[in-house]
């Protein structure tokens, strides 16, 4: 489903942010991304939703290849990913059920559907009686729920979130982070970039570290390699 | 519908922006405008002025009548030639007593040459035509001299080209300046929108939905400029009627041409602009 062939990522400033990557994520899997920061996290992340190209190597996502694709294919690609970022990127001047309407909106939904939508997933990530609150009256961790029901309204079959509780309190971490499980139960996957220690620890989810723009650990391979100390 | 929406969203927010990029194309089309009508009016005014070119052939005193008439018809036979009249001595003082009424009594008894008066089919009319009629007709031995106005129809074309000329570079130099000013403002509108315009790619709003928009805004822009140089250059042209000289203005064809390439500027402007921004994030 995604498909790191020998990827690396080289920019032109600041040099080499992947370095010959090669890992498959399947579906519905829940994936933990680790790593001191510039390990080349967010660089990975950017190449799944093909906000960055590969320097070299093929990235493929859903059929989409990051060597053919156009600008339409990439579109198009992520009208079937959902994208979350630590600093929600909510737009101040909408209310909270504009801003999930929006993503629908702009990729040309029928009016008809957009209300059902809307309200099926804010009542997932249960915002339903904060619809027509606006970001800034919302705590971090609600703005958060609503970044993730935008990035859910469109039912994509995988959610991509690059530090997602960063800015979080303890028990709105904890909040999301079981948000996140229960998307994954209805069969969406899952890749986070995490710094959370707590949650790597416990071992339940794949967990992949980086460092240097190599994955240095995979809990999906064999476990003849030690796991690096967290 | 959106990107109509959206477009007349942006003109409210930034009026004063707005007004300036409209008042902008508006200036450079104006300016076009003036001195294509200059261009008009020369070139109709030679038109009017062509339609009266005549070459006149003098005969030689004692030249056969016969021999003149054959002449006249042969020259009327050439292909640039619409008319070849033969004027005789009595015609010529005739004429010339109507034509310089006050100064009649002068050319009694006077003695006037004959001659062969030309003239030319339309379009043949250009300096360079009229001098090779004339000097073919020269080559009859029994014509004395020929005549013809060469030297203004010349000045007249030169400065007929001039003006053609100097309004397309000055218009040229304005319509770049405009679309710069344009593309500056569609900018300002972008960036504006660059937290949007980022979210709309990331759940996956195709570039074309996104530009879409800021078309409509900057095609809106320069027709509205548009109109307004229509407007500004009626305005000279019927002051110039009233205190300088009658004038013609441009027709419906051509006043629908230069405001569409006041839409076409705003367009190309945005499209530049928004095309950068679209590229570079």
């Amino acid at each position: 489903m995604i498909r790191f062939t020998r990827v690396t990522k080289t920019y032109p400033r600041t040099g080499t942010a992947v370095q010959d990557v090669s890992l498959t994520v399947n579906k519905g899997e829940f994936v933990l991304l680790t790593g001191a920061s510039g390990a080349g996290k967010t660089s990975l992340l950017k190449m799944v939703y093909l906000e960055e190209r590969p320097t070299s190597g093929e990235v493929r996502v859903a059929g989409t290849s990051s060597v053919t694709a156009t600008a339409r294919d990439v579109a198009k690609l992520r009208r079937k990913l959902g994208i979350v970022f630590q600093d929600f990127r909510l737009l101040e001047n909408r209310t909270v059920e504009q801003n999930v309407s929006f993503a629908l909106e702009v990729i040309g939904a029928p009016t008809g559907v957009i209300g059902g939508k809307v309200n099926r997933v804010l009542t997932q990530v249960g915002l339903a009686s904060k619809g027509r609150a606006f970001p800034r009256e919302l705590s971090g961790g609600e703005q958060q729920r609503v970044a993730i029901a935008r990035a859910l309204v469109n039912d994509p079959f995988a959610l991509i979130a690059d530090e997602p509780t960063g800015n979080l309190d303890d028990r709105a971490t904890r909040g999301i982070f079981q948000l996140l499980r229960e998307i994954n139960a209805s069969g969406t996957a899952i890749i986070m970039a995490t710094h959370n220690l707590e949650l790597i620890r416990r071992q339940e989810y794949r967990t992949i570290e980086m460092a240097r723009g190599q994955i240095v650990y995979d809990s999906a391979e064999t476990t003849s390699v030690p796991r690096p100390t967290p | 519908m959106r990107p109509f929406r959206d477009a007349f969203e942006t003109f409210n927010r930034a009026p004063l922006l707005s007004a300036l990029s409209v008042t902008t194309i508006a200036f450079s089309l104006f300016a076009l405008g003036l001195f294509g009508l200059v261009a008009l009016n020369i070139r109709e005014a030679l038109e009017r002025l062509e339609e009266r070119v005549e070459i006149r052939a003098f005969v030689a005193e004692g030249t056969p009548p016969e021999d003149i008439a054959q002449a006249a018809s042969d020259i009327a036979s050439f292909p640039e030639v619409l008319r070849a009249d033969l004027v005789t001595q009595e015609e010529a003082v005739k004429r010339a007593q109507s034509e310089l009424g006050e100064f009649r009594d002068l050319f009694e008894g006077a003695v006037l040459p004959a001659s062969i008066d030309l003239r030319l089919k339309p379009g043949q009319r250009d300096p360079a035509t009229v001098k090779r009629v004339a000097d073919r007709v020269k080559t009859y031995s029994f014509i004395d001299d020929v005549r013809y106005g060469e030297e203004w129809i010349e000045k007249l074309h030169r400065l007929r080209n001039i003006a053609g000329i100097s309004g397309l570079a000055l218009g040229l130099v304005f319509a770049a300046v405009s679309m710069i000013i344009i593309g500056a403002t569609i900018r300002m509108a972008v960036l504006a929108r660059a937290k949007e315009i980022s979210i709309m790619r990331l759940v996956g709003a195709t570039d074309g939905y996104i530009r879409r928009p800021f078309l409509v805004e900057g095609f809106a822009k320069g027709v509205m400029g548009g109109l307004l140089a229509l407007a500004l250059t009626w305005i000279a042209q019927a002051l110039i009627n009233k205190y300088v000289i009658q004038t013609i203005f441009f027709d419906a064809r051509v006043a629908m041409l230069g405001l569409l390439f006041g839409a076409l500027i705003g367009l190309l402007g945005s499209a530049v602009s928004v095309g950068r921004h679209l590229r570079r994030v």
